[in-house]
């Protein structure tokens, strides 16, 4: 119950791209229609479903004060260049595995894969856990908890944004400037999962 | 000539060629943080910092990068460069970078530091390089401090934290200071920078027709 729990406020309550602003970059530029937003949400769950426990098992056993292997130190300054590589060493064994197993998939989601490690949402999930101090058991459920949510909200505006184009928007609004107030109403709209 | 193109590489990406509001780039770690001014200040001038130094580093040894392997030589620059400036910020101001909390360290994914480093410290020589780090990181703080100013002022009244506007004349309006009024703000920015410079209207390339075709 409590997994399901956080899995749910991962997901929804503190939704990454709508609450934290957090992969807006990929967000705004690759919604622009609904299947390869969905290609890209998937690989974002898959890469935040490994990504944040591996870098739970870092902070744990190497980096924080009294860890498991190098407990007399402090190395917690060390953080965030771990954190980048990890995620950066993940990606790439990602795309290997997939491409030598799963050729089908691996061409649905290959053009994402490499544009994840710069993805701010990734990162991101990972800073959280370790400011939460998430259990290795939590952090997998945060971790793909906080993908799904993401790849629901991209989903959801290139929904919206394929159904825009037929409407007519002032000049200067158009693309950017429309795509913003729209997720702004998005933002607005998941607000109400506050309540839960 | 070359006192003009300086200035050129300065100064055109603060409103011609903004890298928020005309590339879309590094919005990502930036709007959680416009809830007040001193916030959006401190983030700007750590983005500044890095984006300059990160891309004059990487021009420095342009040369010497093997293609292949650039962009982790990239990142571990820039990682280093935010493992300063976090360091610096919880000793000198530890509540600000409390405050602040992850954003500080998602200046390493910011797309503007990687995107001008791949973009143009990889072709250009160090001084220019340098330049133009310092004017897209401003470019960024224009945006960044804008936002923060609305969001500070009509959120909660005040200004760098002293009250502007007492609640006897105007009560402040909570919703400023929650997510879906920062991408407000910027929508209507974006509108009025298009509105000045027509040239960034984006035409409906698509259209209607690719749509259809499924």
């Amino acid at each position: 119950m409590q997994f399901f729990e956080l899995f749910m406020r991962a997901a929804f309550v503190e939704n990454l791209a709508l609450v934290y602003f957090l992969g807006m970059c990929t967000f705004l530029a690759v919604s622009k229609n609904v299947k390869t937003a969905l290609g890209l949400g998937a690989a974002v769950i898959v890469v935040q479903g490994i990504t944040v426990p591996l870098n739970n098992l870092i902070y744990d056993l190497f980096l924080r004060k009294g860890s498991l292997v190098l407990g007399q130190y402090n190395l917690e300054f060390l953080g965030l260049i771990c954190y980048i590589g990890v995620i950066a060493a993940a990606v790439q064994i990602l795309e290997m595995t997939l491409d030598r197993f799963f050729p089908a998939l691996f061409n649905a989601l290959g053009i994402f894969l490499p544009l994840i490690t710069v993805n701010c949402a990734i990162l991101g999930g990972t800073l959280f856990m370790v400011q939460n101090k998430y259990t290795f058991v939590e952090s997998v459920t945060y971790g793909i908890g906080s993908g799904f949510g993401w790849a629901l909200a991209i989903a959801a505006l290139a929904g919206i944004r394929e159904k825009l184009r037929y409407s007519n928007v002032p000049e200067g609004l158009r693309g950017l400037g429309i795509t913003f107030m729209v997720v702004g109403l998005m933002a607005l709209a998941f607000m109400a999962f506050n309540g839960i | 000539m070359a006192g003009n193109k300086t200035k050129d590489v300065l100064f055109n990406p603060i409103i011609h060629n903004n890298p928020i509001a005309l590339q879309v780039l590094g919005i990502c770690s930036a709007l959680a943080v416009t809830t007040r001014l001193d916030k959006s200040l401190t983030m700007c001038l750590a983005v500044i910092f890095v984006c300059a130094m990160a891309n004059a580093s990487v021009a420095l040894i342009r040369n010497k990068i093997p293609n292949s392997i650039r962009i982790i030589v990239q990142m571990t620059i820039i990682a280093s460069l935010v493992i300063v400036v976090d360091q610096v910020l919880q000793a000198v101001a530890y509540g600000l970078s409390k405050e602040l909390s992850v954003f500080v360290g998602l200046i390493i994914t910011n797309c503007i530091i990687m995107g001008r480093a791949e973009g143009f410290a990889m072709q250009n020589t160090v001084k220019d390089s340098f330049i133009d780090g310092i004017g897209n990181g401003l470019g960024y703080s224009m945006i960044l401090l804008v936002v923060g100013f609305f969001r500070e002022l009509f959120g909660s009244g005040k200004l760098f934290g002293f009250t502007v506007l007492p609640e006897s004349i105007y009560q402040p309006n909570g919703l400023m200071l929650l997510p879906p009024s920062a991408f407000f703000i910027i929508g209507f920015m974006i509108w009025a920078i298009r509105a000045y410079d027509r040239e960034q209207v984006e035409h409906d390339d698509s259209g209607i027709g690719h749509n259809h075709a499924h």
